[in-house]
């Protein structure tokens, strides 16, 4: 499976970002090939619906996985409408969430913020 | 407290005296990263005064459509179908109007001539302040749009120049209840409103907490100039009551207050009954905030 | 200040003027200043451009209220005609679509630019209407009350600012135009037909500061304007200053009292409840006259 983590700059060092739709790179780890790639977040730079692009990169990068300290209900909807699971992520570096992750420790992600409201389907 | 936690001072209602109240929770919590996010009308560097220049950097918003006039045949169509007013003639060709113009770039693909392009646009200039604290503050062009993707970037300039081990983060925001406001909300952790007692606050007020609802945020008021109106002001109590929200503090009016200002001092730094009552709101607030 | 008799009336010698109030820094008086001058002006109508907050409808509690909806167009789509090519998605600029298996529309975010439906190979994407906001027009005695009011969760009142303007060319009379704070979008399009602007500032350093990007703003629509100080407490005055300093009309200079204060916190308006404003409202009104004549 694939598991992306915003965080704030392209390294293994690097500390989760704490917006998930505005973060400067994606830390994207693939399960099988166990390799760590980033990927720049083009949504940043957005006026608007960050998280929405946001969300739409992930969608499109095939990505399985999110780990975030926090999501807002628009891009919250893309996500599950693309089936990645969003799991809860502490404010540490992000291959520690990673790790924890890996060993179940994380849990699903209950409180989604409302962002503009809704969507029409 | 959590380190790193971002406290937003909304109002509704312009004039509250949030930039004030800001100021002076800057100075009592010794916050070294707070930032200006009314990009429209910003003052929190003249009540915060900065003992250095700012590094500068231009703010570009959404592109905007240029129409080349040598390209341009005349035919119209752009104007039929800009939503936006923003295309005007101009003796035989067509030229856009860059205030009205929202960045959509419909013009741009409906051209059958290719005359229209979508060109770097400077919506706003954006500063940053270094000493002993970051300040990120900006201001946007005069008559544009796109005012939330200034406050964004405010916010976002402010989270990567911080120290990492920063304190409280204060956050002054705008009036009103609209995209500069939503997009400071986004990610904060609490909004504090300070709230006018008189018909027109009140009514301001409701609106700016039913915004700020929609986002699960923490909210908590205080009111400013309670002394002016003191029916109103049990009416704000009341109301925070009923709807749950803590109603931390009042602020007496203070012509002292003006005064500080003025000078470039907070309410704090002189003896004065307003400076008396907003520590006692921040103790107040600080309680709320060690909670989260 | 000299006190004026009631019985004394204003020359209608004002033909139809737009009159623009704003002041760049919220809370400085604008709409205390709007709605006394549309009070005291006979047969003038007041409009309410500060959509994310209206407030001079809490000062002359209209009544005969008539409604009318502020919608836009955003898309809808035909998820049979859809086959996923996410030319939509990509075109879109404020990121207010996203595909997933079927076009998602996030409404709240759309600027209802009419792009998506253009750019549909298959013509799958239509309009349908979203309400974003609402004007309200009612009556106070004799003057006409226009007030837009914006949805809790839109995100730009300019659509309700233009409905309100078309609705402000019909009128015959003079009409006052109560502007949101700030020099942004809104407020550009709030004094785009104006006549002539009120600036309103206040006695503070801040004060003084927006009423200069204000000023600019003005400047550069190359409208007449003068401005009203407010607040005065005979200490230092940096918007007095400022005014000085430009070479600006300064109409009037009103000092901060405590009964002005009460009387407008408790959403009174001045020129009924006492003489002595509405003096200075009929003197503000004559400076006025004097510069559009």
């Amino acid at each position: 499976m694939i598991i992306a983590i915003p965080v704030d700059e392209n390294n293994e060092k690097t500390l989760t970002c704490i917006s998930y739709g505005r973060a400067p790179y994606y830390l994207i780890f693939d399960t099988d090939s166990e390799k760590v790639e980033y990927v720049q977040n083009t949504a940043a730079e957005s006026a608007g619906g960050a998280g929405i692009k946001a969300a739409q990169i992930l969608v499109n990068n095939k990505v399985n996985i999110l780990l975030t300290e926090r999501c807002g209900q628009n891009a919250a909807d893309v996500l599950i409408a693309g089936k990645i699971k969003i799991y809860k992520a502490l404010h540490v570096q992000a291959m520690t969430n990673l790790k924890a992750f890996l060993k179940g420790e994380l849990e699903e992600l209950r409180d989604i913020h409302p962002g503009y409201h809704g969507h029409k389907d | 407290m959590k380190d790193k936690l971002k406290l937003l001072i909304l109002s509704g209602k312009g004039g509250t005296g949030k930039t004030t109240v800001a100021c002076a929770f800057i100075r009592l919590a010794d916050s070294r990263a707070y930032a200006d996010c009314d990009v429209d009308a910003p003052n929190l560097h003249l009540a915060c005064r900065q003992t250095s220049d700012p590094m500068r950097k231009d703010f570009y918003g959404l592109k905007k459509a240029y129409i080349n006039r040598d390209n341009c045949v005349g035919c119209n169509k752009c104007y039929e179908y800009c939503r936006f007013d923003a295309i005007y003639k101009q003796g035989e060709v067509y030229q856009v109007d860059p205030f009205s113009c929202e960045g959509c770039s419909v013009c741009e693909f409906i051209c059958p001539a290719r005359a229209i392009s979508m060109i770097d646009s400077v919506s706003g200039e954006i500063m940053l302040y270094r000493s002993a604290s970051v300040f990120s503050t900006a201001c946007l062009k005069m008559g544009s749009g796109n005012s939330g993707k200034l406050v964004s970037a405010v916010k976002k300039q402010l989270y990567e120049n911080m120290e990492k081990k920063s304190n409280i983060i204060i956050i002054d925001g705008s009036p009103g209840i609209g995209c500069p406001v939503i997009a400071s909300i986004s990610g904060v952790d609490m909004v504090l409103i300070v709230a006018e007692p008189s018909v027109s606050g009140i009514n301001d007020m409701e609106r700016i907490i039913e915004t700020s609802r929609r986002f699960g945020v923490s909210i908590a008021v205080c009111v400013n100039k309670y002394d002016t109106n003191f029916k109103i002001t049990k009416e704000i109590e009341d109301y925070c009551n009923k709807v749950n929200i803590p109603f931390i503090g009042k602020i007496p009016y203070d012509k002292r207050a003006i005064y500080a200002t003025n000078q470039g001092m907070s309410i704090i730094d002189i003896d004065c009954p307003s400076g008396k009552a907003v520590k006692e709101v921040f103790e107040n607030i600080n309680r709320i905030l060690d909670k989260i | 200040m000299i006190r004026l008799n009631i019985g004394q009336t204003i020359r209608k010698s004002m033909e139809k003027n737009i009159i623009a109030v704003l002041s760049g820094k919220g809370g400085t008086g604008k709409t205390m200043v709007s709605v006394n001058l549309a009070c005291i002006l006979p047969g003038a109508a007041y409009s309410d451009c500060d959509v994310e907050e209206p407030n001079g409808h809490l000062f002359f509690k209209p009544t005969q209220l008539s409604e009318k909806n502020v919608d836009i167009l955003i898309p809808k789509i035909d998820r049979e005609k859809c086959t996923g090519c996410t030319k939509c998605v990509d075109f879109c600029k404020f990121n207010a679509l996203a595909y997933v298996g079927k076009v998602l529309v996030f409404e709240e975010i759309c600027h209802y630019c009419g792009g998506c439906t253009i750019v549909c190979p298959e013509k799958a994407i239509t309009e349908t209407n979203y309400n974003i906001g609402k004007i309200v027009q009612g009556f106070f005695e004799r003057t006409k009350v226009i007030s837009g009011f914006l949805n809790v969760g839109a995100i730009s009142g300019v659509p309700i600012i233009k409905e309100i303007h078309k609705q402000i060319k019909e009128e015959r009379n003079t009409v006052i135009v109560d502007c949101p704070p700030g020099s942004s979008c809104a407020v550009m399009e709030s004094i785009q037909a104006s006549d002539y602007c009120i600036l309103v500032s206040e006695p503070t350093i801040f004060g003084a500061h927006n009423l200069d990007m204000v000023y600019r703003l003005v400047k550069l629509l190359n409208k007449k304007c003068g401005v009203i100080l407010n607040k005065c407490d005979g200490n230092y005055n940096p918007s007095e200053d400022y005014c000085l300093e430009n070479d600006i009309n300064i109409i009037a200079r009103i000092p901060y009292d405590s009964e002005l204060s009460d009387i407008n916190g408790n959403g009174k308006i001045a020129v009924k409840e006492s003489d002595l404003y509405r003096g200075v409202f009929q003197d503000i009104i004559k400076e006025i006259e004097k510069v559009l004549s």
